[in-house]
């Protein structure tokens, strides 16, 4: 299980797969002052609903009324904080790094160990992609620091649920 | 059942008809005009207003005295954004409207077309629900859920932004269709357990209270409370919205708390080694100080709301649930314990602390709201509009009955008490109805003297003329060193004039000896409104007060002799 700050909250919503919904969501984290650090949006495996992990930081007080005025909204089917709940927890994270011969093997062996994919390369560059949990993909990203990261893009969090219990 | 091909706006209407909707507070523009039209083949009565405002605080005003969801038409862009602050008045006091907008084409949404609002956009924060018609097939199932969302549950306004072409679109209507609202569930029992946890509070409590707020009348729990309050022998303060689910001259009524409550209310609440709240949501203006509200007394808070629950303060118990059925069911479950000491200290306060103004000299407002209290007994329909007429009425009239007493809590909007008497004069014609105004507030929504007069209205709107802005210079009298800054309503029309003008009645009462002679004769007046022009005692402040963010103990009875340090609540 991954550990978690003890700030970072995973949320994980059901919610009606219709335009406004995230923007009705998006205004009640606004509303408090608390920021989103992910968002995922994705189909769930009913057409009808859409499921959405939701990272972000502050205190508990503040998130378990945000939850609750979240779980109100006739388009939010269920809200879930999962913060120190045993979850499943996954990102993407590609990361394009510049890699001039001396250092190529470097960053490939890094690479290996993070079980990484190359799915880009040419003359200078190189484009790896790694999953895992946020903080595996926190110290991969430390340890490209070193060389020159031309970009990253990561997909934020997404949350199940271990066992037969619902997320 | 498939019935007869119709126009989106025809079958709209036909749902309203559905709903067993009497009156459309509207105005027409040209986005709405389909459905203006397709008013024309209805029963439905259209009450016209003079501002779309006016329209959403009627509607609100019917829908707080009958407990049925108030109806508002208006047009897009302006016509629309109109209504925001009125449903954002609703939404504070979980008030069931359904706001029907007119919209621009679908094709034009989102190009800045004329007259185009993203208005179920901006309508988000302030409404339970929005929705913007896409299909003309939706129509039937979205009526449907906009009066099942605004009506069940914690009420509250529901929006429906109609494109025009939409409305002119053609189909053939399934008026049985299903509602698709799975997020959305109606508490109604509250946990047997936690129900039973309360009672054993209740039990062993030798000073309780209950704080009953508006859910008690939403939910009709008002005999049940009663029930409860005589059983156990409990003290009952009520909040400003909650007044009539408890009679406030029973022997047991302390009336309002809070921030311009009864002094025996505050000393109770200062006092209690428990309270229990059935309704009401512990508001900023009730609670003062919330980390020291109610230190060392057992809280309890039954709501139908689970995001009310830890808000403002951390209740002992929480019970989700229906307050009637929540009450009716610790009913059967309590034992009484004993409060006589109890009681007999609150007696003593009220003895001790009464509400009180100085009978000699000018033209006190508090005297001519006790003197309306005399008259009417309590059977009137009193709304009030915000500020401090809207305060010492809520003191010296004592609300007895459910749905006799109409104000706007949680937003405060100024304007809101005379079309709120339009709405509930329509409900209930023959109804004695006032509208307790300031001279500030009425001058907001004045307009609707037009549609009073129009549908011969009998609403006698007393105006509490003190030519001042008299809360707002009250708090620059007390916390701001007198410095009174754009306060002064000097330039105020002869309301009598005013009155006489849109074709009402005018009175005015200038002196003590001519206020029960001129109100008799206005509360008699029925060929339509009247406005009483009450000239009051330019500067007087409202007392008890416990200033805003501070504790019970800062309770302030009669006007300091030295500066009070500036409050540190917001407003």
């Amino acid at each position: 299980m991954a550990t978690i700050k003890q700030d970072s909250h995973s949320i994980s919503l059901l919610v009606n797969n219709k335009p406004g919904v995230l923007i009705r969501i998006a205004l009640v984290f606004a509303r408090r002052g608390y920021n989103i650090d992910s968002l995922v949006v994705s189909p769930s495996h009913d057409e009808r609903f859409s499921r959405m992990s939701i990272t972000a930081s502050g205190d508990m007080n503040t998130l378990e009324q945000i939850i609750k005025q979240i779980d109100k909204l006739v388009d939010v089917i269920h809200a879930k904080d999962h913060t120190g709940e045993i979850t499943v927890e996954k990102e993407l994270v590609l990361i394009k790094v510049q890699c001039p011969p001396e250092t190529r093997t470097e960053i490939l062996q890094i690479s290996e160990h993070f079980k990484c994919q190359t799915v880009d390369i040419d003359d200078d560059t190189l484009m790896i992609q790694a999953t895992g949990n946020t903080d595996k993909l926190d110290a991969l990203h430390t340890m490209m620091n070193k060389y020159k990261i031309v970009e990253m893009v990561r997909t934020g969090k997404i949350i199940m649920v271990r066992g037969g219990d619902s997320t | 059942m498939p019935t007869k091909i119709r126009d989106g706006a025809h079958a709209l209407i036909e749902c309203l008809q559905q709903h067993n909707v009497e009156f459309i507070f509207g105005y027409p523009g040209g986005a709405n005009m389909p459905i203006f039209d397709a008013l024309l083949d209805s029963p439905i009565k259209l009450i016209l207003v003079r501002h779309e405002q006016g329209a959403t605080h009627m509607a609100d005003g019917y829908a707080k005295s009958t407990g049925r969801a108030g109806v508002v038409l208006v047009t897009s862009g302006p016509g629309a954004t109109n209504t925001i602050t009125g449903i954002m008045t609703a939404h504070m006091d979980s008030v069931p409207l359904v706001v029907i907008c007119g919209q621009t084409i679908t094709p034009n949404l989102g190009l800045d077309a004329f007259q185009e609002a993203d208005v179920s956009g901006i309508s988000y924060p302030v409404v339970k629900h929005s929705y913007l018609v896409r299909d003309v097939q939706d129509i039937p199932r979205i009526m449907k859920e906009a009066f099942y969302l605004a009506e069940t549950g914690r009420p509250g306004p529901v929006l429906i932004d109609v494109p025009k072409d939409i409305a002119v679109a053609t189909f053939e209507p399934d008026y049985n269709v299903e509602m698709q609202l799975p997020g959305y569930k109606i508490p109604t029992h509250g946990d047997s357990a936690k129900i039973a946890r309360a009672a054993d509070f209740l039990n062993k409590a030798k000073r309780p209270l209950l704080l009953i707020g508006h859910g008690a009348l939403i939910s009709d729990a008002g005999k049940a409370i009663r029930i409860l309050a005589e059983k156990m022998n409990i003290p009952v303060t009520n909040t400003l919205l909650g007044k009539g689910a408890f009679p406030e001259n029973h022997r047991l009524s302390v009336g309002m708390l809070g921030m311009h409550g009864t002094a025996y209310a505050n000393f109770a609440v200062k006092d209690c080694d428990l309270i229990m709240s059935i309704g009401s949501r512990w508001d900023d203006r009730i609670i003062g100080k919330p980390e020291v509200f109610c230190e060392n007394a057992v809280k309890i808070h039954v709501d139908i709301d689970d995001a009310e629950f830890n808000k403002v303060i951390r209740p002992d118990c929480c019970i989700q649930g229906d307050a009637r059925h929540v009450v009716e069911e610790l009913n059967t479950v309590i034992s009484p314990g004993d409060t006589t000491e109890w009681i007999k200290q609150i007696d003593k306060w009220k003895k001790k602390y009464p509400l009180a103004y100085k009978k000699q000299g000018g033209l006190k407002s508090q005297f001519v709201l006790d003197e309306l209290d005399r008259l009417t007994q309590g059977e009137a329909i009193l709304t009030t509009d915000v500020g401090q007429h809207q305060m010492w009425a809520a003191q010296f009239c004592k609300t007895l009955y459910r749905s006799h007493w109409l104000t706007s809590g949680g937003a405060g909007t100024m304007g809101y008490g005379f079309p709120a008497a339009i709405g509930a004069q329509l409900a209930y014609p023959d109804k004695q109805v006032v509208a307790i105004v300031g001279d500030g507030g009425f001058q907001m929504t004045l307009a609707e003297l037009s549609t009073a007069v129009l549908n011969k209205l009998p609403i006698t709107i007393l105006i509490i003329n003190n030519r001042y802005l008299g809360m707002v210079r009250q708090w620059q009298a007390l916390f701001f060193d007198n410095r009174y800054s754009g306060v002064d309503l000097e330039g105020n029309p002869d309301f009598v004039k005013l009155a006489e003008a849109y074709g009402a009645k005018g009175f005015r009462i200038k002196r003590n000896a001519d206020v029960a002679r001129v109100l008799t004769k206005a509360l008699n007046y029925v060929d339509g409104p009247c406005v009483v022009d009450a000239e009051v005692e330019k500067e007087d402040n409202v007392f008890p007060m416990v200033p805003s963010g501070q504790p019970y103990s800062d309770m302030v009875l009669e006007p300091p002799k030295h500066k009070l340090a500036k409050p540190v609540g917001s407003t």
